[in-house]
């Protein structure tokens, strides 16, 4: 997370009306399927300690809907038997929960030191540039959200991008517009996956 | 390789990773010897284990280094609470990817870990907090658990010894911070993933306010092989105090990037030369940041180290997750800090003032000085404003964002000097954005 949003310092902008709020949403409660995977899964935690099943359920949740809306968090804690602001704070904290709507493929660019060393810095450029998005937008077809995160630790494939849960590796700048039309034409088809995957399916 | 009078290594964690069912419980069975080892230490007392273990001399391979023996000895046993693992597979140092390949490659050797090191603290339960990045990688750790699990390598009375032990993977969401011990603790109580104070430690009051030790991925998966083959091999496979195979992760301008298994005689030379290569291109080394980008740099001089913890701390560095990024001379000095304080700015958990503020503060003047626009005060002001960050803050996490500036200002002052003098990046290379699209991205 950061706390260093970029904002003008002017009290103009101090309202409190300003504030982000989660997106209300339609009510929500999780599939029977869901439902029945965060039973599961908050029973590997001790009874009186529901909460550490907070990650999961946000996460169950994010699957269903795409982002978190206060409706959904609203849900997870009456599950997780906690208040509606402990769960605001845990979103807010987590970089990998949404509360805005994404694009169906979230590339994820991984932009520091090993990876802008063999040119993350251009690959986001180059992203940008095919896309018409710059960082942190999504396309008006709601395909496609472009984000810079933080070391995804695989540098030795740099540069990487994570796609939604999936990888891309050794994508160089180069390779940006080829790549971007053939995730449109093929989807998650045109991803390389964890390269070590890859050598497994080779070798059997 | 040359490895001079020394015998040839021959790699223990990482032998069978590249053959294509490397990761099933029926390759880790037949070539790995299996789970022999939770039978060898389920014979004997938790706490010869424990004695076994500090014989060895395992060092957390996380980045402390601490004895993992000691860790496990500290583990409060007389008390009513239940005692817990948790397995810290929360891997987000720039430059460290060595438990993503154990995980992925060799799952069994980390449950194994795992169960022994749970029998020798006396914990029912383990969790291993994995990042949320490693989704594709979770999804192999957690098919290979259920199959221990059937095989009876986990749950109640293994090897009808009256041992219980279950393994749980927990997912993260994305925090850096939530690799450090109290924060992943935090985290996995379900909370911001901050560090708490200490003490008292995780040994003591860790998990739910229970006992509880955590482990890096890698010093769990020596553990098997300890018991196998006993602490005196182990501690005879490296230097003293720094015995055992150690994983390197070699990333940045090298031809061969990747996980290398060496022991820690291997000096830093050997590392980027021959296990990686050498150069991208051939050009010339501008310096190497050996152990993951909290750590500070080393100049080419300074290649003959032994790429041990002890050897490396003496040399004014750490060997910290030994994640090594090798810089060649096209790198701007500068420009590195300022990608680094990026980074630290961004995963600041927000808990201590001078970190989360000053974090921020230096990234804002690397940027203007990176820009052209720097003055010559600034640089003064970029010394103290870092020099006051150091031991000021609950965990390590402060010290770390400071070291990539007071490290490359020791090292390279003359390179922010050209640039405040210049006006300008006075090294820009080709696969740097000419407009970095991240200026005041999140």
């Amino acid at each position: 997370m950061s706390f260093h949003p970029e904002m003008d310092y002017v009290p103009a902008r101090f309202h409190r009306s300003e504030r982000a709020l989660a997106v209300p949403g339609e009510p929500f409660a999780f599939t029977p399927e869901n439902q029945a995977k965060f039973d599961e899964v908050v029973a590997r935690y001790p009874a009186d300690r529901r909460k550490s099943a907070i990650l999961y359920a946000l996460y169950l949740a994010q699957g269903q809907l795409g982002y978190l809306t206060a409706a959904a968090m609203r849900h997870v804690a009456e599950q997780i038997r906690c208040t509606p602001a402990e769960v605001e704070d845990v979103v807010s904290y987590y970089t990998m929960f949404y509360t805005r709507p994404v694009g169906k493929y979230v590339l994820n660019v991984c932009r520091t030191l090993s990876c802008a060393l063999l040119g993350a810095e251009r690959v986001t450029e180059e992203l940008s540039r095919s896309l018409g998005i710059k960082p942190g937008e999504t396309d008006p077809t709601g395909t496609f959200t472009l984000v810079e995160v933080e070391c995804l630790g695989a540098c030795d494939r740099a540069p990487v991008v994570m796609v939604n849960d999936d990888w891309h590796e050794g994508l160089t700048p180069e390779q940006c517009a080829a790549f971007v039309a053939t995730v449109r034409s093929q989807g998650a088809h045109a991803f390389t996956g964890c390269h070590l995957d890859k050598e497994k399916a080779q070798g059997s | 390789m040359t490895q001079g009078s020394r015998p040839a290594y021959e790699p223990v964690l990482t032998t069978h990773v590249g053959d294509a069912n490397a990761y099933t419980l029926e390759s880790y069975l037949q070539k790995q010897r299996g789970y022999d080892g939770l039978r060898a230490a389920l014979a004997v007392a938790p706490n010869d284990v424990i004695e076994r273990v500090k014989a060895s001399g395992l060092r957390g391979r996380g980045g402390a280094g601490f004895p993992t023996g000691m860790k496990w000895q500290f583990v409060l046993k007389d008390t009513p609470l239940p005692k817990y693992l948790c397995c810290n597979a929360d891997e987000s140092e720039p430059g460290t990817f060595k438990d993503h390949v154990l995980m992925e490659r060799n799952p069994h050797l980390l449950i194994e870990g795992c169960a022994i090191a749970c029998y020798a603290i006396g914990a029912k339960v383990a969790y291993i907090y994995i990042r949320g990045e490693f989704y594709h990688v979770q999804r192999i750790l957690e098919a290979e658990i259920e199959k221990a699990y059937a095989a009876g390598y986990l749950g109640k009375n293994i090897f009808g010894s009256g041992f219980d032990c279950d393994v749980f993977v927990h997912r993260g969401a994305g925090a850096y911070e939530a690799g450090e011990e109290t924060a992943l603790i935090e985290s996995l109580e379900g909370k911001r993933a901050q560090p708490r104070l200490k003490p008292p430690f995780p040994a003591v009051a860790g998990l739910y306010q229970c006992p509880t030790a955590v482990n890096n991925v890698e010093t769990l998966c020596n553990v098997p092989p300890i018991m196998l083959r006993g602490a005196e091999w182990f501690a005879g496979l490296g230097p003293e105090k720094n015995g055992g195979p150690k994983l390197y992760c070699i990333s940045g301008h090298v031809k061969k990037p990747g996980v290398y298994e060496a022991s820690m005689h291997t000096t830093l030379r050997e590392l980027v030369y021959d296990y990686a290569g050498g150069i991208r291109d051939d050009r010339p080394l501008k310096a190497i940041i050996p152990g993951g980008s909290s750590v500070p740099l080393l100049l080419p001089h300074q290649l003959d180290t032994p790429a041990s913890f002890d050897a490396v701390q003496k040399a004014g560095s750490l060997l910290g997750s030994a994640g090594l990024i090798v810089l060649d001379d096209s790198v701007c000095m500068v420009w590195l800090a300022m990608n680094l304080l990026h980074f630290y700015r961004h995963e600041s958990c927000g808990k201590c003032t001078p970190c989360r503020e000053g974090g921020d503060w230096l990234y804002k003047l690397l940027q203007r000085i990176e820009r052209g626009e720097g003055q010559p005060k600034d640089l003064d002001l970029l010394f103290g404003v870092a020099s006051n960050i150091v031991g000021k803050t609950l965990c390590a996490f402060g010290d770390a964002a400071a070291t990539p500036v007071l490290s490359t200002m020791k090292l390279f002052r003359d390179e922010y000097e050209a640039h405040v003098r210049e006006g300008r990046c006075t090294l820009p290379a080709p696969w740097r954005s000419a407009q970095p699209a991240a200026a005041g991205a999140h």
